[in-house]
């Protein structure tokens, strides 16, 4: 447990009237690849922001190492956010927005040196983004411009990576392309990646651990006990059917006529919290 | 042309012109072109005032920019930073032409500080617009990263605990600084011409940040000395010559850059499949919605 | 009574000619270009707007400089510069915002050249200053029918294009999907933004005219809850900052410096803004609740980094 890098209790955040999450509880160890699924809207973003610091807890409480998460910002986590909506002509390159990473945050401007150089041509390689270093940011496709920010995150040497649904506007190739680019630097450089996603199967090759987010609720756990139809019926707070169809798993709301079947998900028996040793 | 008077001309356009240069590059990543142009008119309405009082005409340029500044800043976070930014234009212009009203040459001040009056510039003024174009661009220098972070990439930047809203607000507020010691000399009008053009112009030659600002400088600088020139030969207002002149080189930049994109890439190795231009750079998802994180296109009801 | 109210309003206003004037074409300048500014404000376009105005200043100055009535050089000018920010794409959102910028730099130097030369060549003091902010009180009655012509035209290719316009406002990829001509109707769009804008330079000068485009819409949009109702409000908020403005302005000339007259653009500029603060005053519970729900549905942060912000 004291190893856990990231452990939520029971955390709640409630907005403006409204509950966003109610009783998150889970743990990230250190080089463990998690995905974090749920339908849009069901609070993904806003427990990625409640990690990075961003938004604050109404309940419960945000362990990093072991310490509570206070103030935002801090080495430890580097982020990767879904897209930049940024203009073609903005003069910077690839690799400005990877150097950036090093001291973007510090004052003052960069001295070009070599040390800096080498740091960015190495993270640059550890995303598979060489080739297209010196291109505008702007002009890169999707894909492109994803691993160029994971390598912006990468290379300030996080303990934890997170990623707000790099998936959503990519083509197959290139989901793949990312999913395997994480996960081979989560057993390699033993960083812990989590990454939210509203469709779990581009991840499930590489990992088999998620946290299921729903109406604000999340249940976490092995992808065999946690994405079965009571837990995540129970989470929803409504009948949904879980389908194996082809080796890939699908969430489908169920049966409208059904009873909502207002279950705790720990009723149901299922681990809540990740316990890997 | 290099006499006496004419040198402090010399001295102060190139003042303003590095100013402009710096300032303009962050204007434009940003995509703050138009508080680029509201601010400078906050100067004017301080200008104005100003002189009525008798006071110096520093406070009431600095006083009325800023406050411009952060009106901006202050209404764009509660509602929509183009309309926040309209109205303060407008607001600050209107207090102006108040101010202006109420002395008898009203006609001559309007346009002087409108379109600037860069002949017989006095050498009092000279020390005041170098001090503050130095301690900006200082100030610009020593923000530069987390600035530069929080322009490009804002949604990181927070992450990074780079408070973009500070940010904004200190670059607003130099920005409204280093503006208004040059309003008197280029007028206000004019001084967003030269923020703008040459940091459009100099984005459409190269890729890098620091390359971008050197030319977004020389650039400005090159257009206030051809229109020295010319002005002092042909008797016409130099602000003419800063706004055709800015235009023409952006307008040429883009007009060249759109056409040599059409072949390959620098910097990539060619790929098999080529695909064209305007469609990489869009996505996957056509235009992407433009938006300030936290702000919606639309009025919110 | 009597006399407080003979104090805000002054003997003589509305027996004198110029003042009557002034309110008849104030009333159809403020009706026009709160309904075009609706249209504005939704298109995110405030920026573009006043650019167009800005240019319009050139169209002015020109117009002083051949001896052409102002109307004439507004409309001229901005009809051209809607052209060529079309051309230019001010409509696209991306990178419009420099392009919008570059354009109104040099029609502003244009401005400054020709006001020069006008000064130059012309014994009319002032000029600058009427071009830029406005001529309420002296609009000669020769104008009159065209600016109240126009003015009609623009509000009734408005009324007829009004559910199009709104469409390709509020999405014009779902337009184009319906077989709208979205190009098409952007132009007549941009007509009809030119004319307001000059209609309004007339009255309250070039530089401000985006006041009574941006303002009372804006304002009428945060109150409103359809946008057929938003122009409605903007037009009547419009109107009832003019007249007051006409009002304050004509009082003014008793107060200090006597018998000068602060101009009437400042009043209505005052006014409009005080409008749009007001709104805000009305619910800003609803606007904190709205703008927390709206961050924390936040799935997709996104911004728009070296383009513009939405205008």
């Amino acid at each position: 447990m004291t190893s856990d890098l990231l452990r939520l209790e029971n955390v709640g955040v409630r907005l403006g009237g409204r509950q966003i999450l109610s009783g998150v509880s889970f743990t990230v160890a250190p080089g463990q690849f998690t995905g974090l699924i749920g339908p849009n809207g069901a609070g993904k973003t806003t427990l990625l922001r409640v990690i990075l610091g961003l938004t604050p807890t109404t309940e419960g409480r945000v362990l990093l190492n072991g310490s509570p998460r206070t103030r935002r910002g801090g080495g430890l986590i580097g982020y990767v956010p879904q897209k930049l909506a940024i203009d073609q002509d903005v003069p910077l390159r690839a690799r400005d927005v990877v150097a950036l990473g090093i001291d973007g945050h510090k004052l003052g401007f960069p001295l070009p040196s070599a040390k800096r150089k080498n740091q960015v041509n190495e993270a640059l390689r550890a995303v598979g983004a060489e080739s297209y270093a010196d291109a505008r940011i702007g002009e890169l496709s999707g894909g492109e411009q994803q691993r160029v920010l994971i390598a912006h995150a990468l290379i300030g040497k996080p303990n934890l990576l997170l990623l707000d649904e790099p998936l959503a506007n990519l083509d197959l190739k290139s989901e793949q392309g990312i999913v395997s680019v994480l996960a081979r630097l989560a057993r390699e450089q033993q960083i812990a990646v989590l990454i939210s996603a509203h469709d779990m199967n581009p991840l499930m090759r590489e990992t088999d651990t998620v946290v299921y987010v729903a109406a604000g609720r999340a249940a976490a756990g092995r992808t065999g006990e946690v994405i079965r139809t009571e837990v995540l019926s129970a989470l929803y707070g409504s009948h949904v059917e879980v389908l194996h169809v082809h080796g890939r798993i699908l969430v489908i709301a169920g049966d409208e006529q059904q009873e909502p079947q207002a279950h705790h998900p720990s009723d149901t028996g299922v681990v809540v919290g990740l316990d890997r040793n | 042309m290099f006499s006496g008077l004419m040198l402090n001309t010399w001295i102060a356009a190139t003042i303003v012109a590095v100013i402009a240069g710096v300032m303009g590059f962050f204007a434009v990543l940003r995509g703050q072109s138009f508080a680029a142009h509201a601010i400078p008119n906050g100067a004017f309405a301080g200008a104005a005032g100003a002189g009525l009082l008798g006071l110096n005409v520093i406070w009431g340029l600095a006083v009325f920019a800023v406050g411009g500044a952060l009106g901006i800043g202050a209404l764009g976070r509660r509602g929509r930073q183009d309309v926040a930014t309209a109205l303060m234009l407008v607001l600050m212009l209107g207090t102006g032409a108040l101010f202006v009203s109420f002395s008898t040459e009203y006609a001559e001040v309007t346009y002087s500080l409108l379109f600037g009056e860069v002949y017989g510039v006095g050498s009092n003024v000279l020390l005041p617009i170098a001090g503050l174009g130095a301690a900006s661009v200082l100030v610009i220098a020593v923000m530069f990263r987390p600035l530069l972070l929080a322009s490009a990439l804002p949604e990181i930047a927070d992450a990074r605990g780079v408070s973009t809203r500070r940010m904004e607000l200190c670059f607003l507020i130099v920005m409204a600084l280093a503006t208004s010691m040059t309003v008197p000399v280029v007028g206000a009008l004019l001084m967003f011409a030269l923020m703008i053009g040459p940091a459009a112009a100099a984005r459409s030659f190269t890729k890098q940040p620091g390359h971008a600002i050197a030319l977004s400088v020389g650039i400005a600088l090159a257009t206030v000395w051809i229109g020295i020139a010319v002005s002092y030969h042909t008797n016409w207002p130099l602000g003419f010559f800063v706004g055709v002149i800015a235009a023409a080189s952006s307008s040429s930049a883009r007009a060249g850059r759109r056409s040599a994109a059409t072949g390959p890439r620098p910097g990539r190795r060619p790929r098999s499949v080529p695909r064209s231009y305007p469609e990489r750079a869009r996505g996957y998802s056509g235009e992407p919605p433009l938006v300030r994180s936290g702000q919606s296109p639309f009025p919110s009801h | 009574m009597g006399h407080f109210f003979s104090y805000i309003v002054e003997p003589g206003l509305l027996s004198s000619g110029p003042v009557r004037t002034a309110l008849l074409v104030g009333t159809v300048v403020a009706v026009t270009s709160g309904v075009v500014g609706v249209l504005t404000v939704i298109r995110g376009q405030s920026f573009a707007g006043h650019s167009l105005a800005d240019v319009a200043t050139t169209g002015g100055a020109g117009a002083f400089l051949v001896g052409l009535n102002q109307f004439w050089g507004f409309l001229i000018a901005g009809v051209a510069g809607a052209a060529i920010m079309e051309l230019i794409g001010v409509q696209r959102r991306r990178g419009r915002d420099v392009a919008t910028g570059v354009v109104l730099g040099a029609g502003l130097g244009a401005a400054a050249l020709f006001l020069y030369l006008g000064t130059q060549t012309s014994s009319t003091t002032g000029a600058s200053f009427t071009i830029l902010f406005g001529s309420m009180f002296v609009i000669s009655p020769d104008t009159v029918p065209a600016l109240i012509a126009s003015g009609v035209l623009a509000l009734v290719v408005v009324a007829l294009l009004s559910r199009v316009l709104l469409l390709t406002s509020l999405s014009p990829e779902l337009a184009a999907a319906r077989g709208v001509p979205v190009r098409a109707v952007g132009i007549a769009y941009l007509a009809a933004l030119a004319v307001a804008v000059s209609l309004s330079a007339v009255v309250i000068g070039a530089v401000l005219s985006t006041a009574l485009l941006i303002g009372p819409a804006a304002t009428s949009l945060r109150v409103a809850k359809r946008p057929s109702m938003a122009m409605l409000a903007a037009a009547l908020i419009g109107t009832a900052a003019t007249w007051l403005g006409i009002l304050l302005a004509y009082d003014s000339y008793y107060w200090p410096p006597r018998g000068h007259g602060w101009p009437v653009s400042f009043f209505v500029v005052v006014l409009v803004v005080v409008g749009y603060l007001l709104s805000y005053v009305r619910r800003p519970g609803r606007d904190r609740r709205a703008q927390v729900a709206a961050r924390a549905q936040e799935e997709a942060p996104t911004r728009e980094a070296g383009a513009c912000s939405p205008a």
